[in-house]
């Protein structure tokens, strides 16, 4: 059993010593399927361009090329990324080398962490009051077109805290508008009171709803940040939820923060709102209902408050020439953005609409709450004549070049968020860094355990071999158990828990063979004094290593990214440890001096 | 057979109990001076703030860096070498109403007008209430621990010894913080991460030693609490010491050969399993011998006594 339990570690640990081939990643847009046309289409220009390549296959939806050297990776990737054009994400990436018949049993390398690959991290916060006042105007807005739909005069409607408050001028239309919302929303609170002869009603949202509504913001977030991701075209990247309004982005590879950051960071959503063409944009006087806006370009320009739709419908955005070659965005949106599209633009056909940006910058001043605040800049990107009743997919034209059509195109692309984000903790490292950290860890982990190894040998003589091949096993365990789990990532923190787990490791053997001099002091046969002191240690090293395993735990729970790594290789280490120790060396010496009769024992 | 110590004569620890006492006493009440004189100095993980690492191809002038960095409006920057004299390392305090998103580029690019082979290795920016959550978060891993740590020996051994090993842990944490806050070394969080693991390193010597004193009280025929002490101490003294002298091997070879960045958490490491080994010694079984440790408390009691809620041992 622990021959069969050290080999199948050995099976998995192997993919390690097989290097990483410099690869180049090539994935549809949006998780569209790539068909076989595709590769063919990558080899053919591969070999046009005399790139030589060590292979390209179809695999998970994903094509991939090998390279020889990171040089033709570079050239192999312009390459492609010229001939796939937007609908493909290409990236570079590092391929595991491992060969197939190591593959076929799942076998994987390690996964190497931020700190020892080079790449960002990103912890980004989603700032729910946006998302809630948000909510209420929505709120505020239904409101206004149930009650107009019913005919039910109202005599104002309001924000109130967490709510919306309608005024009327009867009971009995206030009652029939409590019914008829009621039944519309759920999740909302309703009430009524009277003041000076006037009815109103309140409706605020209920816990569970203001729960839901951060929820969706949150969700929503990630969904587009990994959107957003796709289209930087990373390897690999990972994009994870932290808690209640949090969210981690991993950026594997990247070098260049500040573009990543304009990506992600652009905490921008875009709205469509129709031009109040009966204002003069260059009177002082705005009609109510209207907001005067600038343009780009400087142009002043009065807006209707009411928002058509926002960002958050459009499913698609493309850059494209049209019939006289001039630039234009085609736009997808969704069903329900497709219905409130054409519903706006029935009636405003000739009229003009006009696409804002708004984008959202800390101030660096904080709420109550100790958040920072966030400041609102809205800007008008584009003012476009409505020619016909618009549908699910219309275009944007008249802008000034190709190059404005595409960044308004991967504007929309990216969507809309519904709560802006902002960087809350960030951490870059550097390739150079990364791979000095690699051979810090290994030449550490390879001096310690050198010195461990005479230090045993000497000391224990046998005994001490015995202990150093299970020393050995051990370090094979903790590497093979890592790259089977799925998830687990190797950090420098993880590295320094390896090295540490190898000092650690022969205390169990050390606490057994120090029992078994003792019962060889005190006068017992050498079968015996072995027997003894193993049976004797067991709770010892039981007890001992379970109190390092739970502070192992606690790290886990309560650390993050590179600490959890440290855990996991400690909370792995104490377990080998144990194993090798309890069950393992005593395999080894009883195959050894077992049922033998020795006069001396080498320890 | 090759041995560290002799063992065949049992060593007196215990006469020197009150020597200890005092210096342990006086450790702890130094380390809680300087933390309160000099403070910690707590990493970017904490405070907030930014911390940017450039690596040069040659050695670099701090002194000609920093008026660069003045000129483009980030005073008060701490600039200084990390690992070595070609890299170096800008540390900037929070600050409000500052665009902290594109701050560590703009360092990075300021840093190159002194030589262009200036290239980023890591840039780290932790947001201030980040910094607080994690504070929190690393107050209550510790706190955690230790009551994690408390029930567990309560419920193998015996109160006295569990309260024994529990403030040996305590004095190991603090006197580890006091030189660290003495060293004015910076903490952050893989330090945090070093003292739970002496904490539980620390436990694990203690443990070795509690359970043969357990093993102990039952086997010999003393009634003499502090015989079976130095005796246990005595027995368990080669492997406290070949354990802890493994372990500092890797962690020496780990301080050394490990880079920059895992400095402070082998530093941590090695002065927590020293103070550590000292205090499985002297101020676990010392403590729980003024605690009141004797041959009753740790035998199984045959009848229903006082005291009977507390858990016997196994």
């Amino acid at each position: 059993m622990v021959i069969a339990t050290i080999a199948i570690c050995l099976l998995y640990a192997t993919p390690n010593l097989y290097g990483e081939d410099p690869a180049v990643q090539v994935s549809a847009v949006r998780g569209a399927a790539i068909e076989a046309a595709t590769l063919d289409k990558v080899k053919t220009k591969l070999d046009s361009q005399s790139i030589s390549y060590k292979s390209v296959v179809l695999k998970n939806n994903q094509v991939l090329v090998r390279l020889n050297d990171t040089e033709q990776q570079l050239l192999a990737s312009e390459q492609l990324k010229e001939l796939l054009g937007q609908q493909f994400v290409v990236a570079l990436n590092l391929a595991p080398a491992t060969p197939a018949w190591l593959q076929s049993f799942g076998a994987e390398p390690l996964k190497l962490g931020l700190d020892l690959r080079g790449g960002v991290h990103f912890l980004l916060e989603v700032d729910m009051d946006e998302a809630l006042t948000k909510a209420q105007a929505q709120m505020l807005q239904d409101f206004r077109t149930d009650l107009r739909e019913e005919k039910l005069r109202y005599l104002s409607v309001r924000k109130d805290n967490n709510g919306v408050a309608v005024r009327f001028r009867d009971k009995e239309t206030r009652d029939n508008a409590i019914k008829l919302l009621e039944k519309k929303y759920q999740g909302l609170l309703f009430s009524d009171s009277e003041n000076n002869g006037q009815f109103s009603l309140a409706a605020k949202m209920s816990e569970a709803k203001l729960a839901e509504i951060k929820e969706y913001a949150l969700q929503q977030n990630i969904t587009i940040i990994r959107n957003r991701v796709n289209q930087l075209g990373v390897a690999e990247p990972l994009v994870q939820r932290q808690g209640e309004d949090r969210i981690v982005v991993e950026l594997p590879g990247v070098q260049d923060t500040a573009g990543a950051k304009e990506i992600l960071g652009a905490t921008a959503t875009l709205a469509f709102r129709l031009v109040d063409a009966k204002a003069d944009p260059y009177s002082s006087r705005v009609p109510a209902g209207s907001q005067k806006y600038t343009t780009r370009e400087g142009r002043p320009v009065v807006l209707k408050k009411q928002i058509i739709l926002t960002g958050n419908h459009i499913t698609g955005a493309t850059s494209s020439l049209d019939e006289f070659s001039r630039p234009q965005v085609n736009i997808d949106l969704d069903s329900q953005g497709g219905n409130k599209m054409s519903r706006a633009t029935k009636k405003a056909i000739g009229t003009s609409m006009a696409t804002v940006f708004i984008e959202y910058k800390p101030t660096g001043e904080k709420n109550a709450e100790g958040k920072s605040k966030l400041k609102k800049i809205e800007e008008v990107i584009n003012v476009a004549t409505i020619q016909a009743q618009l549908g699910r997919s219309f275009r944007i034209t008249g802008l000034d070049s190709a190059s404005e059509a595409k960044n308004l195109a991967l504007l929309l692309r990216a969507g809309a968020l519904v709560a802006p984000v902002q960087i809350v903790e960030e951490r870059t490292i550097g390739p150079s860094l990364g791979k000095q950290n690699i051979e810090n860890g290994l030449s550490a982990m390879i001096y310690g355990m050198i010195a461990i190894v005479i230090f045993m040998g000497i000391y224990y003589r046998k005994f001490g071999l015995v202990a150093n091949v299970a020393l050995s096993a051990n370090l094979i365990m903790i590497i093979g158990i890592m790259s089977m789990i799925p998830g687990a990532t190797m950090t420098l923190p993880g590295i320094a828990g390896i090295v540490l787990t190898i000092g650690m490791a022969v205390d169990a053997n050390v606490l057994v063979f120090e029992r078994i001099r003792e019962e060889l002091k005190e006068g017992c046969s050498i079968q015996q004094a072995i027997h003894r002191g193993y049976d004797n240690a067991l709770s010892t090293i039981a007890d001992a290593n379970i109190t390092t395993l739970l502070t192992a735990i606690i790290l886990f729970a309560v650390g993050t990214g590179a600490i959890k790594g440290f855990a996991i290789t400690l909370a792995i280490g104490i377990g080998a440890s144990m194993f090798t120790a309890i069950i393992g060396t005593r395999a080894i010496v009883n195959f050894l001096w077992g049922n033998k009769t020795i006069d001396k024992l080498s320890i | 057979m090759f041995e560290i110590i002799k063992t065949e004569r049992t060593i007196r620890f215990m006469k020197m109990t009150n020597p200890a006492f005092f210096l342990s006493l006086a450790l702890v009440i130094l380390s809680f001076g300087s933390i309160a004189v000099n403070g910690i100095n707590w990493g970017l993980d904490f405070t907030g703030g930014t911390v940017i690492e450039v690596g040069y191809d040659k050695p670099a002038d701090l002194e000609a860096i920093r008026p660069l960095l003045e000129k483009e409006g980030f005073q008060g920057a701490v600039i200084q070498h990390f690992g070595s004299s070609r890299d170096v390392l800008i540390r900037i305090a929070p600050r409000e109403g500052v665009d902290n998103q594109h701050l560590g580029s703009q360092v990075v690019t300021a840093m190159q007008t002194y030589d262009d082979s200036a290239e980023m290795r890591r840039i780290e920016f932790v947001g201030p209430n980040v910094g607080d959550e994690l504070t929190e978060q690393g107050g209550l891993a510790l706190l955690s621990a230790l009551i994690c740590i408390l029930i567990y020996v309560g419920i193998r051994f015996e109160w006295r010894l569990a309260s024994g090993a529990v403030l040996a842990l305590a004095h190991d944490v603090i006197i580890t913080l006091g030189i660290f806050s003495f060293l004015d070394v910076e903490f952050d969080l893989t330090i945090l991460a070093a003292l739970l693991t002496v904490i539980g390193y620390s436990l694990n010597d203690t443990i070795v030693v509690f359970d043969r004193i357990r093993e102990n009280f039952r086997r010999m025929r003393v009634d003499d609490a502090v015989e079976i002490m130095d005796v246990s101490l005595t027995q368990t003294l080669s492997r406290t010491l070949i354990t802890s002298g493994t372990t500092l091997m890797v962690l020496i070879s780990l301080f050394l050969k490990g880079g920059a960045l895992i400095h402070g958490f082998a530093f941590a490491l090695l002065i927590g399993i020293i103070v550590g080994t000292y205090s499985s010694i002297y101020v676990a079984s010392a403590l729980a011998l003024k605690l009141g440790v004797s041959r009753e408390t740790m035998l199984p009691p045959v009848v229903e006594k006082e005291g009977a809620d507390q858990d016997p041992m196994m």
